[in-house]
């Protein structure tokens, strides 16, 4: 973890955003900043919001008001002298060479072997050589402890697995940030810790800005320089991990803590 | 006259049925994943072309668009001064494969539809130009979802070639015709074809299973 927090100059930023679903307003005039090699950890209610922040930021998903920044330069517009006009294909394909995701659901493709999932992209979209991708693609994967199955079909691996080959294959773009919507969430009980100690070794490089959304609150509290609790399309409150965790000051956030953490309750 | 004897003109015709489903299977898949493909297009010139292809061909029988291009075309033709005869087989294969290529676009459109959207997704995350993702994600994902209904409509595309006898064209059920009219051994004659058609149909079968293995085989892998 690192101060990265109290420098001004943040890789991600929500200005005024909003995102309706028809009349279903999901993101009310959201202010978010990240800063760069910042990890930040979204947590809140179902339907509050947290998996469209991500999925605006990889162009998922389009905006209906307010501007979207990445590195600075708006997302989901293009600067035409002062003002700003929608974004082009080619604007956006630019941006999102920054950013990597990872779905809660893997989804590897399944008609490629597991060191091809990792080298296709590199290849196809940055040209990268064959060769360079494979040696790349073995390097992330002994990372992910899958070098064994480098030749294996998605369908022949564990949820977990599929999940490391899931975080590899984002990782083989060398994004600046990575998007992480409740990776673990699909995953069998005994399957969530593999994968977590994955991204944990991620939190550890200092230039990588991290968003997760997850339920793992555990780990949240170790890996995150700040935890943003999402209610109805806003950032309700949020900090560092400790003051959110042992004394959040909305009724609302203690709510949701006390539902999430003692669920026997 | 021994049956025996029927067997060489009717193996000549049979060879002609073979040729005509194999170039019309061939050029109608084509049609299919072009007009397939475009019906999903945001082009609308081209969505709009493509539609109207798969709805004039599937809402009008075989019989009548083969005669509109081996004898309509000619002559409108000639009112706008060019050369629109073709020869028997060349309008036999292209009113075979028009046809087929009308269904199969549907089937193309279907499976395409069918890739979760989650594919989409990620290729998109992995910032895959539309064409790539087509490529590279889609199709290898759609085609063999594809396979077993092109198996089905190659299958009634060889038994739709005996309409090009129509035209005057060699194929098995024109050759079986001009023997029966001979002989009047109807019988023997129909029987023979019978089987003729159903073996060749047995054999076409097995290869589009095997094209079906050959495209899906990562579906099978560790299975
Ligand atoms: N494509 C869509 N069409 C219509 N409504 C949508 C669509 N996607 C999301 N929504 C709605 O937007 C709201 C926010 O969705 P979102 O997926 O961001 O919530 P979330 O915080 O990630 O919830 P969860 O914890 O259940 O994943 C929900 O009410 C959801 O029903
Ligand atoms: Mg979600």
């Amino acid at each position: 973890m690192n101060d990265a927090t109290n420098t001004r100059d943040p890789i991600i930023k929500f200005d005024k955003v909003v995102k309706r679903f028809g009349d279903h307003v999901v993101l009310d005039e959201l202010d978010f900043e990240v800063q760069r090699g910042e990890k930040v950890t979204i947590i809140g209610p179902s339907g509050s919001g947290k998996s469209t922040v991500l999925r605006i930021l990889m162009t998922l998903e389009e905006i209906n008001d307010g501007v979207v920044y990445v590195g600075g330069e708006p997302l989901w517009h293009q600067r035409k002298g002062d003002s700003l006009a929608p974004a082009s294909e080619q604007h956006l394909r630019q941006m999102r060479s920054q950013l990597g995701m990872v779905f809660q659901q893997f989804n590897l493709f399944p008609h490629m072997t597991v060191l091809r999932n990792l080298t296709e992209a590199p290849v196809q979209v940055l040209g990268v050589s064959k060769a360079e991708a494979r040696k790349r693609g073995m390097e992330l994967l002994e990372m992910v402890g899958l070098t064994d199955q480098a030749n294996k079909y998605p369908h022949q691996l564990s949820g977990g697995q599929q999940q490391r080959v899931g975080i590899a294959r984002a990782l083989a773009m060398r994004p600046k940030v990575m998007l992480f919507d409740e990776p673990t969430s699909a995953l069998d009980p005994e399957l969530v810790g593999e994968v977590l100690n994955v991204i944990r070794s991620l939190a550890d490089e200092h230039d990588l800005t991290m968003l997760l959304v997850t339920h793992e609150m555990h780990f949240a509290r170790q890996v995150s320089d700040r935890i943003c609790f999402f209610d109805q399309g806003r950032i309700k409150e949020q900090g560092k991990p400790e003051e959110i965790f042992t004394a959040p000051k909305e009724e609302r956030t203690r709510a949701f803590l006390k539902a999430v953490l003692d669920p026997d309750d | 006259m021994e049956w025996t004897s029927y067997l060489a003109p009717l193996s000549q015709g049979a060879w002609v049925t073979v040729q005509l489903t194999v170039y019309s299977t061939i050029l109608g898949g084509l049609c299919a994943f072009v007009f397939g493909l475009g019906k999903l297009s945001h082009n609308p010139l081209l969505k709009g072309f493509s539609v109207a292809y798969i709805e004039i061909f599937r809402g009008t029988s075989l019989l009548v668009q083969l005669f509109w291009i081996y004898f309509a075309l000619p002559i409108m033709g000639q009112a706008i001064g060019l050369d629109l005869r073709f020869p028997p087989v060349v309008a036999g294969v292209v009113a075979l494969a028009l046809n087929i290529g009308a269904y199969g676009a549907e089937v193309v459109r279907g499976a395409v539809q069918a890739v979760p959207k989650e594919q989409y997704e990620a290729a998109t995350a992995l910032n895959f130009t539309s064409r790539k993702r087509l490529w590279r994600i889609t199709l290898p994902q759609a085609i063999p979802e594809m396979m077993p209904t092109f198996g089905n409509l190659a299958v009634q595309n060889l038994k739709d070639t005996a309409l090009v006898s129509l035209i005057s064209l060699g194929d098995l059920a024109f050759r079986a015709e001009q023997i029966r009219n001979f002989t009047q051994d109807s019988v023997t004659v129909y029987t023979l074809v019978l089987f003729m058609y159903f073996g060749m149909a047995l054999v076409l079968t097995a290869c589009m299973k095997l094209l079906e293995r050959y495209v899906g085989r990562w579906r099978a892998a560790g299975r």
